[in-house]
């Protein structure tokens, strides 16, 4: 593949074919003035959104809405190349890792004054959800349309040989020195090649048939379905001003020792190595093979566990920390518009309606994400029942609050440039944990130079 | 004039154009998302200093060393032995047929066979009593591996590159040799080597600028990772620009990089004497 050709294409042919390209089928003046665009990157959730399309058409006959997907990894350089070339979707669908830096730039449109013409009631969302959606600079940029937690998602044939009960599993205590109960009954769900478990004499932790814990990766920057929780549990933030962080606290002692109480479950073979990790597929085929008894995830892979057929998958609450309590990640999707649309008020009509219970009340039917409206949440309950998930461990830290955002920031990009590498030397014992505080010192480094 | 005019409208609207501008565009701080800011020489000055452009320089080296190196030998060997055991038609469709396969595709179904757990790959180690190899995981095996999996898709082609080659060199020299009571092996390394060079100058040149530019399975399976050790200049090149919006840095190493390419293209030709034949 020639890069650079491609890339020097895009380049030129932004510059030289703008008024060519807005002639084209997506362009602004080949649509009705009331058809908009509207892109999302979820496959799985394209027939919830066409039935909306739907319904919005006949309460609103005025507008109409055309629905495209694109795979995740096509979706987001596809959306900037239609930033530049004045043929990027009116709606699309948003991430809180993405939207700073778009707004950051002018990208989307504050939405406060529709807000506040139309009297939109904040209060019907999942606390907190909306707020998710004030950029560093107060303004508003999108109606929230789901959220998600993490959990353990837990292979129940394993755990029931290993005589854990369901209640020990929804009540497991951590600390960053021993591990606490979770990490007893990880040890215990490790089995060697021998079948000796891992709190067993004997035990060969060089020659493993299950880990007790499976990962994905090192976590990044966010750590959002690998470390976030302990850490969090730890009585860690992010950075200064969550979410909105300017400091961060990479190098602090009470994530460094998390860290290091991470990467010790690897030299005691309760978790692969990093090599092993990343060179598998990825984490839930591993599961699903079998290899792993417990892997946390994301609210979002429901749908993909629900597909593993050769395991009993079950959902387990996180672990109470030192700070008393369970903690997860609430992270969502919102609808924003583009800041070039020349529709804006069909964008807002659309924006408005997903955002509200009767659009939320048809994703939730489907069961394949949480609404952010509260009162269509029974309904996605319900769904995820009929395909056999009990879904609480993912609602109670959101109903009790104990919740921490995503550590959002326009240079998001730029942070996971640094702290990617800087996680996996750590996991892979190239480098000790304490180094974290130079990749902390670059990612202050990128930060103040940004602003 | 008027007949080439179409392509020259082409190469000018696609290749000049888009040359300039990327020249132009790595002077200047980019986004994309607002306007280009002139900044003098402050890209290359930053790239000097950026240990992550050295780091894939040098990574992006080492995968060209083995891709081409593995590559061109077992190459030469495939075109001898279809230039002098088989002239099967079915022989050099079968070689050639993973070269019909996607890159992508490629990549990823090596990624399966290869995983650490599940794959196959491993399995099969393992009856033999090998550990499992963690062939994308291990910093040390993901570029071999990276590096293997091309060679395995690209030696067909190359052979068959070769293998054409070697037909151009004229059946008396072979014969002579015969009459003079030369082994096979000497009539390869005094007679056939020699004689392909004009031929090999060429496969090199253009199999090496294709090898540095290593993107697609790099993309596809480790991401640059574990650690640094896949991040080849073309994926740190594309990270840069299409995930950080840092194109004016991009563009630079680009430039860079096609100053770097021509450099060693030319110094081949050189070297190897690429226009001159043996035979006269």
């Amino acid at each position: 593949m020639t890069l650079n050709r491609r890339t020097l294409l895009k380049a030129g042919l932004a510059a030289l074919a703008v008024p060519a390209v807005a002639a084209c089928n997506n362009g602004a003046a080949a649509r009705g003035d009331g058809e908009i665009i509207y892109w999302l990157w979820d496959s799985a959730q394209l027939p919830m959104y066409t039935e909306c399309a739907k319904v919005f058409h006949e309460q609103n006959p005025q507008y109409s809405v055309k629905i495209e997907q694109y795979g995740w990894n096509d979706y987001w350089s596809k959306l900037v190349t239609g930033f530049i070339s004045d043929t990027a979707p009116d709606v699309f669908t948003g991430h809180s890792s993405k939207y700073p830096l778009f707004a950051d730039k002018g990208q989307v449109l504050a939405i406060d004054d529709y807000v506040a013409k139309d009297n939109v009631d904040l209060g019907i969302y999942q606390k907190g959800l909306a707020d998710r959606w004030i950029g560093a600079d107060g303004k508003r940029y999108g109606l929230p349309k789901d959220w998600d937690t993490e959990v353990y998602f837990y292979n129940s044939a394993f755990t029931e040989a290993a005589g854990i009960s369901t209640e020990q599993l929804n009540s497991m205590t951590w600390n960053p020195k021993d591990g606490g109960t979770f990490e007893q009954i990880v040890r215990r769900l490790t089995v060697d090649s021998k079948g000796r478990r891992g709190d067993q004499p004997g035990f060969d932790k060089d020659n493993v048939k299950v880990y007790g814990l499976g990962y994905a990766d090192a976590g990044g920057g966010d750590g959002q379905t690998s470390w976030s929780w302990y850490a969090a549990i730890n009585g860690w933030k992010y950075s200064e001003g969550e979410p909105w962080g300017t400091k961060f606290f990479y190098g602090d002692p009470k994530f460094t020792e998390t860290i290091g109480w991470w990467r010790g479950l690897i030299t005691k073979g309760y978790m692969p190595t990093y090599a092993q990790a990343k060179s598998g597929v990825d984490v839930t085929t591993s599961f699903g093979a079998g290899k792993y008894a417990i892997t946390p995830n994301g609210s979002w892979m429901l749908g993909t566990y629900g597909t593993l057929k050769q395991v009993k998958t079950k959902l387990a609450r996180l672990p109470i920390g030192p700070v008393g309590k369970r903690m997860s990640m609430m992270n969502g999707l919102a609808d924003t518009i583009w800041a070039g649309t020349t529709r804006r008020d069909a964008s807002w009509a659309w924006v408005k309606f997903l955002g509200s219970q009767t659009a939320q009340d048809i994703v939730a039917k489907a069961g394949v994400v949480f609404p952010a409206v509260a009162a269509s949440m029974p309904a996605a309950k319900a769904a995820f029942a009929k395909s056999g998930w009990d879904v609480t461990p993912f609602l109670e830290p959101v109903e009790a609050g104990d919740v921490f955002p995503y550590p959002a920031n326009p240079n998001a990009a730029d942070v996971t440039a640094v702290m990617t590498p800087a996680m996996e030397s750590v996991m892979s014992f190239e480098a000790e944990p304490g180094s974290l505080a130079k990749a902390n010192d670059d990612v202050n480094k990128i930060l103040s130079a940004n602003t | 004039m008027i007949f080439i005019a179409p392509a020259t409208l082409g190469f000018v609207v696609f290749y000049i154009w888009p040359t300039l501008r990327g020249a132009y565009l790595s002077f200047t701080e980019y986004s994309l998302l607002s306007a280009p800011k002139f900044n003098g020489l402050a890209n290359y000055e930053r790239m000097v200093q950026d240990s992550f452009f050295w780091n894939a320089l040098g990574v992006t080296v080492e995968y060209v060393v083995i891709n081409i190196g593995v590559q061109t030998v077992l190459a030469v060997g495939i075109a001898m032995l279809m230039y002098r055991l088989t002239k099967s038609i079915t022989v050099r469709a079968v070689i050639l047929a993973p070269y019909l396969v996607a890159n992508v595709v490629v990549a990823l179904v090596w990624y399966w066979m290869l995983d650490v757990q599940v794959g196959i790959v491993n399995t099969f180690l393992g009856w033999v009593g090998i550990d499992p190899v963690a062939f994308f995981g291990d910093s040390h095996w993901a570029i071999p591996t990276v590096a293997g999996i091309n060679v395995w898709r690209h030696m067909g082609y190359t052979a068959l590159l070769v293998f054409a080659g070697l037909q151009t060199i004229p059946k008396y020299v072979y014969e002579a040799a015969e009459v003079d009571g030369s082994t096979e092996w000497k009539t390869f390394w005094r007679i056939t080597l020699p004689l392909l060079r004009p031929v090999l100058v060429m496969v090199l040149v253009v199999t090496m600028i294709g090898s540095f530019q290593i993107f697609d399975t790099v993309a596809v399976t480790t991401q640059g990772g574990p650690i640094n050790a896949t991040r080849v200049i073309y994926y740190y090149i594309y990270e840069r620009a299409f995930t950080r919006f840092d194109f004016g840095y991009a563009s630079a190493m680009a430039l860079v990089l096609f100053a770097i390419l021509a450099v060693v293209s030319l110094l081949q030709l050189r070297l190897l004497r690429a226009k001159e034949s043996d035979l006269a």
